[in-house]
């Protein structure tokens, strides 16, 4: 049962043999049908049906109107605190997407070399944050508002205070703290590709390196080991973005909701906000909407700068 | 060029100064410090009894460790109203049964994805491909909106089908199988009169452990770490990860016990990752994205 590619003849046209390509991949259809049907339905169609609805004021209750871009409008042009939404997220993403991406990589590097069995230790050590479920609420122990918090206590014992700081309650201190603790859970993924990038990269092109004058591992890093590995590089930026704009959970489990004077608030709160709470489907579709293109946005943007590594 | 060579165990090490040897060092401990000790600040805290807790000032190290915290956990577990084993029971079945479809789905998909050329195939891979660049929190109300249209709110199925169809999985599986299946094998096998289902069955797939490995530890991470969902009203349906961050919202006086929980929590995925660990790094190895 040997299966002949169908040949484009002068005879066919490009639709009939395409229609002959598909009739003879039968199989092919049907093992990507189920993975495709179900990932349409809870992937594509979410993302094409926010689009709609975020044109329309539907809030569960009522049959729908459509506004058209009204609710764009009341987002950009009469809601202070999405505006805000907007800054915060933004700070996060700006500093978390790219210090947390540096961080893999260094941290990557920097155990290359290190001997297989150590290197396993180390790379648990680094990863293990990022799997462990909530245990960064420990960081709210450390943290704690009262004196027997680990760093209250220092500070009191070291008379640098002299009384408890509220740390998660202080508009002042939410928000570096939240980016700590998600910079704390952020080497994920993307680490472990870029662990294996490195690994992967053959050893030989360091001794030619070496023999055409490169002359210390920073002009290794940048001429032979990045470039060889841009393809684990490209794909753990799409990791290291995605993850940067989706540390909600984390700023709601250490600060509470809202966080205090809305200091740590995100696109994400607000969408959860007027989704979940006040069902303001229309409202928070088009919050979704944004947030979508700003990620697609970023995702692209950083895309461009990758292509640019190693010359 | 009469550079000296510098030599690490018998072997020249090509373009390593000691100094930067001994930055990179620093720069590792401090980072790695950073890292573990919040980690073993969670395990210190689940050990001390409570006149340590409430110290002042506090400390970081326990001085008399006791297990006390983690029998007052099970303790509290057996005060809740829905037993305790009812969580534990929703997030094992769960996890289970959504990793197992994880698997079977996506890399039933990836494979015909990877080895078979058909129109639209390519295009399918670069729809899931983009999903990966936005987070769920995008369709989370939409998503709900689908779930109620099909009854499924407050049952299983709300958790586990989605579970089914991961991105990453897809991904990851395809990228490996691209790299990691030869196509003169499957060839020789399709001249052999194979059907495709037998191809990916019997010869891809134990090709390509390491991929399956990894989609099941990732797979059952995300589910296992699932706290409270949008889906899920009934107390009886609700997960463990759920049901232990209850145990914090009893007050502070169950600190101990929190942590306790915490390491309990932490535990599982620590140890499923340290007996896959190197599946995982290959299965990374081909995740590259080239275009």
């Amino acid at each position: 049962m040997s299966k002949k590619k169908a040949v484009i003849r002068s005879d066919m046209t490009r639709a009939q043999w395409t229609w002959k390509e598909m009739k003879r991949n039968k199989v092919a259809y049907a093992m990507v049908a189920p993975y495709m049907l179900l990932f349409t339905l809870f992937t594509v169609v979410p993302v094409v049906l926010s689009m709609v609805v975020s044109l329309t004021n539907f809030n569960l209750l009522e049959i729908p109107d459509v506004v058209w871009l009204d609710n764009y409008i009341r987002l950009f042009l009469d809601d202070d605190i999405f505006i805000l939404a907007c800054k915060n997220t933004l700070i996060f993403a700006i500093i978390v997407g790219p210090v947390s991406y540096l961080m893999s990589l260094m941290v990557a590097w920097f155990i290359n070399e290190l001997p297989p069995k150590i290197r396993a230790v180390v790379t648990l050590i680094f990863y293990a944050p990022s799997i462990s479920g909530q245990v960064y609420l420990i960081w709210g122990t450390l943290f704690s508002g009262d004196s027997y918090g680990w760093v209250n206590g220092i500070l009191l014992d070291l008379g640098l205070i002299s009384s408890e700081i509220q740390w998660f309650q202080n508009a002042d201190y939410v928000m570096p703290l939240c980016i700590v603790v998600a910079l704390w859970t952020s080497l994920g993924t993307s680490f472990l590709s870029f662990i294996a990038g490195l690994q992967g990269i053959d050893r030989s092109m360091y001794e030619a390196g070496a023999v055409d004058g490169i002359r210390n591992r920073w002009q290794e890093l940048w001429y032979i080991t990045l470039p060889s590995m841009k393809p684990q590089l490209m794909f753990g930026a799409v990791m290291a973005i995605t993850s940067s704009f989706g540390f909600g959970g984390v700023v709601t489990a250490l600060c509470g909701f809202p966080s205090v004077d809305y200091a740590a608030h995100t696109i994400m709160h607000h969408l959860d906000d007027y989704g979940s709470q006040r069902f303001e489907v229309g409202y928070s579709s088009a919050i979704a909407v944004v947030l979508f293109a700003v990620m697609i946005g970023a995702n692209m943007l950083v895309k461009k700068v990758l292509s640019k590594v190693g010359q | 060029m009469s550079k000296k060579l510098r030599t690490r165990k018998h072997k020249v090490v090509l373009n390593r100064s000691a100094g930067g040897d001994a930055g990179i060092s620093v720069m590792l401990i401090l980072l790695g410090a950073f890292m573990f000790l919040p980690m073993v600040y969670v395990v210190m805290q689940s050990l001390k009894p409570l006149d340590e807790l409430w110290m002042f000032p506090p400390r970081f190290f326990v001085r008399n460790p006791t297990f006390r915290n983690y029998r007052d956990l099970f303790m509290l577990m057996n005060t809740s109203w829905v037993p305790f084993s009812r969580y534990i029971f929703n997030t094992v079945f769960t996890s289970v049964v959504g990793t197992v479809g994880n698997l079977f789905f996506s890399s039933l998909a990836a494979y015909a994805m990877a080895k078979i050329k058909f129109p639209g195939g390519k295009t399918m891979f670069k729809t899931v491909r983009m999903s990966l660049m936005f987070h769920s929190t995008v369709t989370a109300i939409t998503s709900f909106i689908i779930m109620s249209m099909l009854n499924w709110v407050d049952t299983y199925w709300a958790i586990i089908v989605p579970a089914w169809v991961t991105s990453l999985g897809l991904y990851l599986m395809k990228q490996f199988m691209e790299t990691n299946v030869s196509d003169a094998v499957l060839e020789s096998a399709r001249l052999d009169g194979a059907s495709e289902l037998y191809t990916f069955w019997v010869i891809a797939m134990p090709m390509v452990k390491p991929a399956w490995l990894t989609l099941i530890i990732y797979s059952f991470q995300d589910l296992w770490n699932k706290g409270s969902s949008i889906y899920i009203h009934s107390e009886q349906l609700k997960s463990f990860n759920y049901a232990i961050g209850q145990i914090m919202a009893g007050g502070i006086k169950r600190a101990g016990a929190h942590a306790a929980s915490l390491v309990i929590m932490m535990l599982v995925p620590i140890m499923v990752f340290i007996i896959s660990q190197s599946n995982i790094i290959e299965t990374m190895g081909s995740s590259g994205m080239k275009d």
